[in-house]
C-alpha cells in the first residue's frame, strides 16, 4: 500500500474520532489578566479599572449561561450587573469569568475575580472557613432530585442501591450523604466535575437519579432531549439560600454588595420598574426621593454616586423584572415565585430601609 | 632538579574550581530564594484573607460519599480518610493500567513487525490513531461513546455470568474462603518447592546429557501439592461467584464500575502506544547478526524472539518504558472528568469543602510524587537486574 494511502486513511478515522467524541467539554477559566482583590481598597481598585471581574457560571440556563449571541445571561449574571451599576455606574462594565464549582472558591481567593456570583450557598462553613462574605440572598433555594418517570423512582426510599450522580464540590454532594444516611438508605454516589458530563450520564442511564438544586434541576429539565420523560421528587433535601460573595476584610465592598442588591428589592415594593423610575425623580415621597438620591446623601455613605439606586433600577431592573425575565412568567421556566416573594406577598424578601 | 615553581596559583576568583562552586552556589541561592518569595507570597495572601496554613481540618468529618472504594468509607470518616481511599482509586487503577498496558504494548509492538500483512497494518493504525489524539479526549470517548453507549442494564441479561451493560462489566470473580491465608502460604511454600526441583531437574538434564522434562517437573510438584492441599483443608482458596442480575443491578462476581472501565481502558489504548513504539525500537536496536545467527542455527521464530531477541532488546526497552507508567499514573489524575473518584477527584472535593487549596495541593504532589518514586525505584532495581553483566 502507498505510503499516501495509508496516511489517508489514518486522517480519515481520526477525524472519525473526533466526530464521535464531539463532547462539549468545559472551557477552562481565563488566566488571570485583571488586577488582583486587594482587601480594604477593592472597590477603589475596581473604579480604577473601570471594569467589575465576577465569577459567573456558564452552564445553568436561568441562572448563569452563555447565550446564543455569546454574551452571559441569566439571573446571577444580572446581579452581577447590579453590582456593576452600583460601583461603576454602568452595568455593562462587568466581566465575566467562567467558574466551576470547584473552582469558584480558590478564584475568590487568590483575587482573580473581584466578586463570585455563582450560585453559591451560604452557609457557615464557607462563611468563616473559607473566607467568604455573603451578601442578602437572591434566591431561596432547595436540593431537589430528578429520575426517568418510567423508573418508578417517586421517593428517596426508592433510590436504595442506586446510583446518583451529583456534581462535584458542592453543598449538594454533603446533603445528599446526610439525607440518605439518616434514613439508612445505601447508595452509590457518582461524582462529576461539570454538569454537562452528570447530565450525558443520566440521560444513558448509567445512574438512576442525579441531585442539585431544585431551579438547577427545573432550568436543566427544559435541555433534556425529552424533558416529559422525568420527574422531580416531590422531596426537598435541604435550604439553599443563593446568593453573592465577596472574600472576607473588606466592609466597604460588603456593605455595597448589601445595599446594591437590597435596593432592586426595596424598588419592587416601592412599584418603582426600569419603565417608570424616571417618573419618580420628582416624587413627593420623601422615602422615595432619598433611595433614588434626589435627596440627601446616602450613595456617599457608600462610597458611591447618590443616584446609585436610580442606575441599578434605570439600567437592570426591579427584582421582579430580574426574575420575571429568568425564571420566571417570561422565562421558558416560569417558576413561581414561592419563597422567593416580598415579605407583603408571604415570601421571605425584605430590604431594611433606605434611610 | 626540578627549579622552584615560577607557577603563580591563580587567585580563587579565576581558580575554575571554585569558580564552578561558587556558581553553583548562586543558582541555589536563587532557586531557594525564589520558593521562600513564593511561599511567603502565598501565607500573605492567605493571612490578608484570615486563612493561616493548617491541617488541622484533616481529621474532621469529610461528610460527603465516595461511589468506588477499595476499603470500606462512609460520609462519616475524617477527610485524611477520604483522600487516602482515593489514593488507593489511583493505585487501583495504575497498577492495573499498567500490567495491561504492558501487556497490549508487548503484543502490538511485535506485531507491528510481524511479516503478517494484516497484523502489522493494523498495529500501524491502532498506533498512529491512539498515539496522535489527546488522553483527555480518548477519556470522554471511551466514557460518552463506548460505555454510555451499552445496553441500559434491564435490557440485559447474564451470559455465563458475564454482564454487559451501561452499570459496567460484571465478570465471575472469586470470593475467598476462611483459609485463603493458609492457602497463600501453602502455594509459596510449593512455587519455592517447584522451582527447586526445576532447578535441580534442569542441573541433570545438562548433566547427563538425557531429556528430563523439567518443566513437566514443575508442573507436577504444582498439581500434587495444590491436591494435598485440598484433601487436608477440605476446599479452595477461594470459590467462583457467578454475577447474578437483580434488576437494576447485579450481585456477586466482580464490577468494572463505567467509570473505572473508562479511564483504564483510556489510559491502556493510549499508553500502549508508546510502549509498542518502545518495544519496536528496542527489538530494531539488536545486532541483525544475532538474528541471523539464531536462524542458522535452526531456531524457530518464536525461540529466537523468546531467547535471543528479547533478552537483548529488554535493555534498551526499561528505562523508557519507566517513563510511560510514570506518565499513566499521573495521567489517571484525569479520571475526575468522568467521575471516578482517583486522588484528584476526592482532593479536589475536599480543596472544594474546607477551601484549603495549598494545603489539599500539597498532600496530592506529595501522594503523585511517592508513586512516582516508588515506580522508578522499582524499575530500576529490574533494570539493574537485566543490565548486561561485563566481565
Amino acid at each position: 500500500m502507498k505510503k499516501w494511502m495509508v496516511n489517508g486513511m489514518v486522517v480519515t478515522s481520526f477525524a472519525a474520532l473526533l466526530v464521535a467524541c464531539s463532547e462539549e467539554t468545559d472551557t477552562p477559566a481565563e488566566e488571570n489578566g485583571g488586577q488582583s482583590a486587594n482587601s480594604g481598597n477593592t472597590i477603589s481598585a475596581i473604579q480604577d479599572r473601570g471594569e467589575l471581574i465576577m465569577g459567573a457560571n456558564d452552564q445553568l440556563p436561568g441562572f448563569g449561561y452563555v447565550g446564543s449571541d455569546g454574551a452571559y445571561e441569566g439571573f446571577d449574571i444580572e446581579f452581577g450587573k447590579v453590582m456593576a451599576a452600583a460601583i461603576i455606574g454602568d452595568a455593562d462594565a462587568v466581566e465575566f469569568r467562567p467558574l466551576s464549582a470547584q473552582e469558584r472558591f480558590t478564584a475568590l481567593q487568590t483575587g482573580e475575580v473581584d466578586m463570585l456570583i455563582r450560585n453559591t450557598t451560604l452557609t457557615l462553613n464557607r462563611d468563616v472557613e473559607i473566607g467568604l462574605n455573603f451578601g442578602p440572598t437572591t434566591f431561596y433555594d432547595g436540593q431537589g432530585m430528578m429520575a426517568p418517570s418510567d423508573s418508578g423512582i417517586e421517593t428517596l426510599e426508592d433510590l436504595a442501591g442506586a446510583r446518583i450522580g451529583v456534581e462535584q464540590g458542592t453543598t449538594t454532594e454533603l446533603n445528599l450523604a446526610d439525607q440518605m444516611s439518616k434514613r439508612g438508605i445505601d447508595f452509590e454516589s457518582v461524582t462529576f466535575s461539570d454538569q454537562d458530563s452528570l447530565i450525558a450520564a443520566y440521560e444513558s442511564g448509567t445512574i438512576d437519579a442525579w441531585t442539585t438544586d431544585q431551579s438547577g434541576l427545573i432550568s436543566r429539565l427544559e435541555t433534556l432531549q425529552d424533558p416529559s420523560g422525568h420527574v422531580i421528587l416531590n422531596e426537598v433535601l435541604s435550604k439553599e439560600p443563593l446568593g453573592p460573595a465577596v472574600l472576607d476584610g473588606d466592609d466597604q465592598f460588603l456593605e455595597i454588595m448589601f445595599w446594591a442588591t437590597n435596593a432592586t428589592i426595596q424598588a419592587e415594593e416601592f412599584g418603582i420598574t426600569s419603565e417608570n423610575v424616571d417618573d419618580f425623580l420628582d416624587t413627593e415621597d420623601p422615602d422615595i426621593a432619598r433611595f433614588l438620591g434626589v435627596e440627601e446623601n446616602l450613595g456617599e455613605q457608600l462610597g458611591l454616586e447618590n443616584d446609585f439606586a436610580y442606575q441599578i433600577i434605570k439600567q437592570v431592573g426591579n427584582y421582579a423584572e430580574i426574575y420575571d425575565r429568568n425564571l420566571g412568567a417570561d422565562s421558558p421556566f416560569e417558576l413561581e415565585r414561592g419563597l422567593n416573594a416580598l415579605y407583603t406577598d408571604g415570601g421571605l424578601l425584605y430590604s431594611p430601609p433606605f434611610r | 632538579m626540578a627549579e622552584p615553581s615560577t607557577h603563580k596559583r591563580p587567585p580563587f576568583w579565576r581558580n575554575q574550581k571554585y569558580l564552578n562552586l561558587i556558581w553553583q552556589l548562586l543558582f541555589l541561592v536563587f532557586i531557594i530564594g525564589f520558593i521562600v518569595f513564593l511561599a511567603t507570597n502565598a501565607m500573605a495572601g492567605l493571612n490578608r484573607a484570615g486563612l493561616g496554613l493548617s491541617f488541622q481540618f484533616l481529621t474532621n468529618r469529610a461528610s460527603f460519599p465516595i461511589g468506588e472504594t477499595v476499603v470500606s468509607f462512609s460520609p462519616s470518616d475524617t477527610f485524611v480518610r477520604a483522600l487516602y481511599v482515593g489514593f488507593l482509586n489511583t493505585l487501583k487503577v495504575s497498577i492495573v493500567g499498567i500490567v495491561l498496558t504492558t501487556i497490549v504494548g508487548v503484543l502490538v509492538g511485535i506485531s507491528r513487525l510481524s511479516s503478517n500483512w494484516l497484523l502489522r497494518t493494523l498495529s500501524t493504525w491502532y498506533i498512529e490513531i491512539f498515539r496522535n489524539t489527546p488522553v483527555l479526549v480518548q477519556i470522554f470517548f471511551w466514557y460518552f461513546a463506548v460505555m454510555l453507549a451499552m445496553p441500559r442494564i434491564q435490557d440485559v441479561n447474564a451470559n455465563y455470568g458475564f454482564i454487559i451493560s451501561n452499570r459496567g462489566f460484571v465478570f465471575p470473580w472469586f470470593d475467598a474462603n476462611s483459609s485463603l491465608w493458609i492457602w497463600l502460604a501453602l502455594l509459596l511454600v510449593l512455587l519455592i518447592a517447584a522451582f527447586l526441583t526445576f532447578k535441580w531437574k534442569n542441573k541433570q538434564q545438562i548433566e547427563q546429557g538425557k531429556k528430563l522434562y523439567p518443566s513437566l517437573w514443575l508442573i507436577g510438584v504444582l498439581i500434587i501439592g495444590i491436591g494435598v492441599g485440598y484433601l487436608v483443608l477440605g476446599e479452595f482458596p477461594a470459590s467462583l461467584s457467578l454475577p447474578e442480575h437483580t434488576g437494576t443491578g447485579s450481585v456477586g462476581g466482580y464490577r468494572f464500575s463505567p467509570e473505572f472501565a473508562a479511564i483504564l481502558f483510556a489510559l491502556v489504548m493510549y499508553t500502549a502506544t508508546y510502549i509498542a513504539e518502545i518495544v519496536r525500537g528496542g527489538i530494531l536496536a539488536v545486532p541483525k547478526g544475532q538474528i541471523e545467527a539464531a536462524e542458522a542455527l535452526g531456531l524457530s521464530s518464536s525461540k529466537i524472539l523468546r531467547f535471543v531477541t528479547f533478552p537483548q532488546a529488554i535493555r534498551t526497552i526499561i528505562p523508557p518504558v519507566t517513563s510511560q507508567y510514570l506518565g499513566l499514573a499521573k495521567n489517571s489524575s484525569l479520571a475526575v472528568a468522568v467521575g471516578y473518584p482517583d486522588l484528584f477527584s476526592v482532593g479536589s472535593t475536599t480543596l472544594n469543602q474546607t477551601g484549603r487549596a495549598i494545603e489539599v495541593i500539597t498532600i496530592m504532589l506529595l501522594a503523585y510524587l511517592t508513586i512516582s518514586v516508588v515506580t522508578s525505584i522499582i524499575m530500576n532495581i529490574y533494570n539493574k537486574y537485566t543490565a548486561l553483566v561485563e566481565r
